[in-house]
């Protein structure tokens, strides 16, 4: 199935039907063991946490869309960011990109550190940053294009570049392009990380994690955190992840189509002050980003004059539902100061440019009509 | 008023006020706490009414027609045909269009004629036929548009107006077309029943029926029998029913464009006799749809030339899918005379075009180069 194209892969990925009954959904197999015929020799399946025959066709999906050789799900982003971060040592040391999602700085600053798991922040899209955190302990570079919330661009090739010649993983989190739009294996990463409960999902009705690495020994390691752990999504979610895998291609086309839309649209408004968008002319990662990604993506920030201005939009928007996360078939409108980036000290978020104006739209499917003229009367309140 | 894609995309997501999830919560529930004596929040029991069911039903009377419209979601298309043709009596008579689908074809002449309604069967496609079939005792005229598997297209417009004047009610199964393409309500039906396994649904994972209606007396009737006679749609298959009318729009127009091209493939292939596609000028629907829908669908059937390569084709297709059923993400292929038609007399079949060359095909959202070779390989 390989040669095909990636649309057709989402619809047929790797294991596409049950091999039983021929059913075209692959059954939900709600199940914690399973009986073995031969008590010295266990079969393909013995214990659901170890094994679990729905989330494995969700594994190989994943694993063939990325490029990678083993897919991993999780119980959420989070489980999977830490399962991964979990083959690295006390001693060890990242350099990790400033505008991770707030949730893995946090990980990373809390446990992981108290674990002795040492990092550095740095701003990865500047190479000589990343080059020079680079320490004898350090073991991998961990960083996200586009960032979030400020859609900030770094060149995954030149990290990847970067991390091989020093001897070091390339680690990244792929949740705001998918690979529908971007795939980190195929320019030199080792490790993709998603919060499934986003794009990949797609529906705002599951929480899910993913990861996904190309070398045989790395998936070897993922394999005994994720069984040791058990921090494993179970089959009713890894089913509505599959379920949500097959439109991705259309959702994310009409999603970014109308992204691309209203992102320039929101340039042209003189409550406006800033806009954050990968392929806007003026992004200063544009050119980056489109050699390595096909398109901007669905997630457009921007900033107006105030925090009360911000406040007051997100109470006037009529479609987009306020809330956390992004993703979704629904635009999702959120307020990074005290949602995402809520685990972040001030001085940092200011740092990142989350200031108190900042808002950021996820775009769903809903007309772009209906979306531009609702911003509309909210702006003209705001 | 919203476009008809932001009604889909933010199908129930603004029910629960108490938490404000906006994924509609499936309610397991059967039965329901009394706030007091005499007093009802409104759901009581989950056969007659249940939280997911519900806001699956608001969805769909909004996306078919708006105010005063109702929906009934059903545990299979079927169920859902069977509740509204439980509104006529012993005694009544139904035109239908000839080449319908095998299951109502079936319910028709194995459940409704013992019981004494009789159905008789026209080429709806020709306005004359079901003119000359009409008479006193006629009490509905049951249309598919277009049929399956030939996608002859009958003027719904035309058909209702002749209807209403002998008194009889006009029902239309959309399935093929859904309401993202065409509106029968507004042509003048007067119910509409769907198999929302397929497009509505999307992804062959579910199964399903909806029928609806704006006529409030044929609303109150139907959600009667939905209740008394209890084929209702079940808590969790309805919220794959919501999940996968959010993606209807996206999912119906990558299927609509990639069917035009490969019936546009098909007509020049040297083995292939004969293309059945409404999008294809040459399709004797093709101005009628036009005019009545805003999109031709994603079905497509085709004759092949040599009746001995059928075998070869079904079980040489890679990306296809050989299996029953339509509308989904996944591309089907299947053989008409020997799954979905053959209940339907084989003299009967002959003479409606379902032969042993007839094969029909159900686009995906698969990328259409694929579908093209895959069907380039095995018709070589």
């Amino acid at each position: 199935m390989s040669k095909h194209d990636f649309s057709t892969r989402l619809i047929h990925p790797g294991r596409d039907r049950d091999p039983y009954t021929g059913a075209s959904s692959i059954p939900i197999y709600q199940v914690s063991t399973f009986h073995q015929n031969d008590p010295e020799h266990l079969g393909r399946y013995d214990y659901a946490r170890s094994d679990n025959p729905t989330r494995e066709a969700l594994e190989i999906a994943i694993a063939g869309l990325e490029g990678g050789s083993r897919g991993f799900a999780f119980a959420s982003g989070m489980a999977a960011t830490a399962s991964v971060m979990m083959t690295f040592q006390t001693g060890d040391h990242l350099v990790v990109g400033e505008d991770i999602y707030g949730g893995t700085y946090r990980i990373l600053t809390t446990v992981f550190q108290r674990w002795g798991l040492a990092t550095t922040f740095v701003d990865s899209t500047d190479l000589d940053q990343v080059r020079a955190a680079i320490t004898p302990k350090t073991k991998a570079i961990f960083i996200e294009t586009p960032s979030n919330p400020t859609l900030k661009i770094t060149d995954l090739a030149a990290v990847a570049q970067i991390a091989h010649d020093h001897g070091l993983l390339a680690l990244t989190d792929n949740t705001f392009m998918s690979p529908a739009l971007q795939r980190p294996l195929e320019l030199g990463f080792d490790v993709v990380v998603h919060s499934a409960t986003k794009f990949i999902g797609g529906h705002s009705d599951l929480i899910a994690g993913l990861a996904v690495v190309k070398d045989a020994e790395l998936g070897r390691r993922v394999r005994h955190v994720q069984n040791a752990f058990g921090a494993i999504l179970g089959p009713q979610d890894s089913w509505l992840t599959l379920r949500g895998l097959k439109t991705l291609d259309v959702r994310l086309r009409r999603q970014q189509e109308s992204a691309a839309l209203i992102a320039d649209w929101l340039q042209a408004r003189k409550e406006v002050k800033k806009v954050y968008y990968p392929s806007l002319s003026g992004h200063p990662g544009r050119e980056v980003h489109l050699r390595q990604a096909s398109g901007g993506g669905a997630v457009v920030s921007f900033e107006l004059e105030t925090g009360p201005q911000a406040v007051n939009l997100m109470k006037q928007v009529k479609l987009p539902l306020v809330g956390v996360s992004l993703g979704g078939v629904e635009s999702i409108l959120s307020y990074p100061a005290t949602m995402s980036h809520a685990a972040m000290p001030e001085k940092e978020r200011a740092a990142r440019g989350i200031t108190a104006g900042l808002v950021r739209l996820s775009v769903g499917l809903e007309s772009a009509a209906d979306l531009l003229q609702d911003l509309d009367q909210a702006l003209a309140q705001a | 008023m919203l476009n008809l894609d932001t009604i889909l995309a933010q199908a129930g997501s603004r029910w629960d006020e108490k938490t404000g999830a906006i994924s509609m919560p499936v309610y397991h529930s059967s039965t329901f706490r009394h706030p007091g004596l005499g007093r009802s929040t409104g759901f009581d029991y989950s056969r007659t009414r249940n939280p997911t069911r519900a806001a699956l039903e608001q969805t769909l009377a909004e996306a078919e027609g708006g105010d005063g419209t109702r929906a009934f979601a059903f545990a299979s298309g079927l169920a859902a045909l069977d509740a509204v043709l439980r509104l006529f009596h012993p005694g009544d008579r139904i035109v239908a269009t000839e080449d319908l689908y095998g299951g109502t074809f079936r319910l028709f002449e194995k459940l409704l004629r013992p019981y004494g309604i009789d159905a008789v069967y026209v080429d709806t496609a020709d306005l004359e036929q079901v003119r000359q079939a009409l008479e006193p005792r006629t009490s509905a005229v049951f249309l598919e548009v277009p049929s399956n598997p030939l996608l002859n297209v009958a003027d719904i417009r035309a058909i209702a107006a002749l209807a209403k004047q002998h008194g009889a009610l006009t029902i239309v199964d959309n399935t093929f077309l859904t309401f993202c393409r065409q509106r029968p309500l507004e042509l003048g039906a007067d119910v509409v029943v769907y198999s929302a396994t397929k497009y509505l649904g999307g992804h062959d994972d579910v199964i399903a029926g909806v029928a609806t209606t704006h006529r409030p007396e044929l609303a109150a009737k139907i959600a009667f029998l939905q209740n008394a006679a209890g084929a209702i749609l079940g808590p969790q298959d309805s919220w794959l029913l919501l999940r996968g009318l959010k993606t209807l729009p996206l999912r119906l127009a990558r299927q609509e464009r990639s069917a035009l091209t490969l019936a546009e493939w098909l007509a020049r292939h040297p083995r292939v006799a004969r293309v059945f596609y409404p999008g294809l000028p040459t399709h004797p629907g093709h101005e009628r749809l036009r005019q009545q829908a805003s999109g031709f669908g994603a079905m497509v059937a085709f004759e092949v030339a040599d009746p001995a390569q059928v075998p070869d084709i079904l079980a040489g297709v890679s990306v296809f899918m050989f299996a029953e059923s339509l509308g989904g993400v996944q591309s089907l292929i299947t053989f008409p005379a020997v799954q979905t038609h053959a209940d339907i007399a084989p003299d009967i079949r002959e003479r409606l075009g379902i032969n042993n060359r007839l094969l029909r095909l159900s686009v995906g959202i698969e990328n259409v180069d694929d579908l093209r070779q895959d069907l380039e390989r095995v018709l070589e």
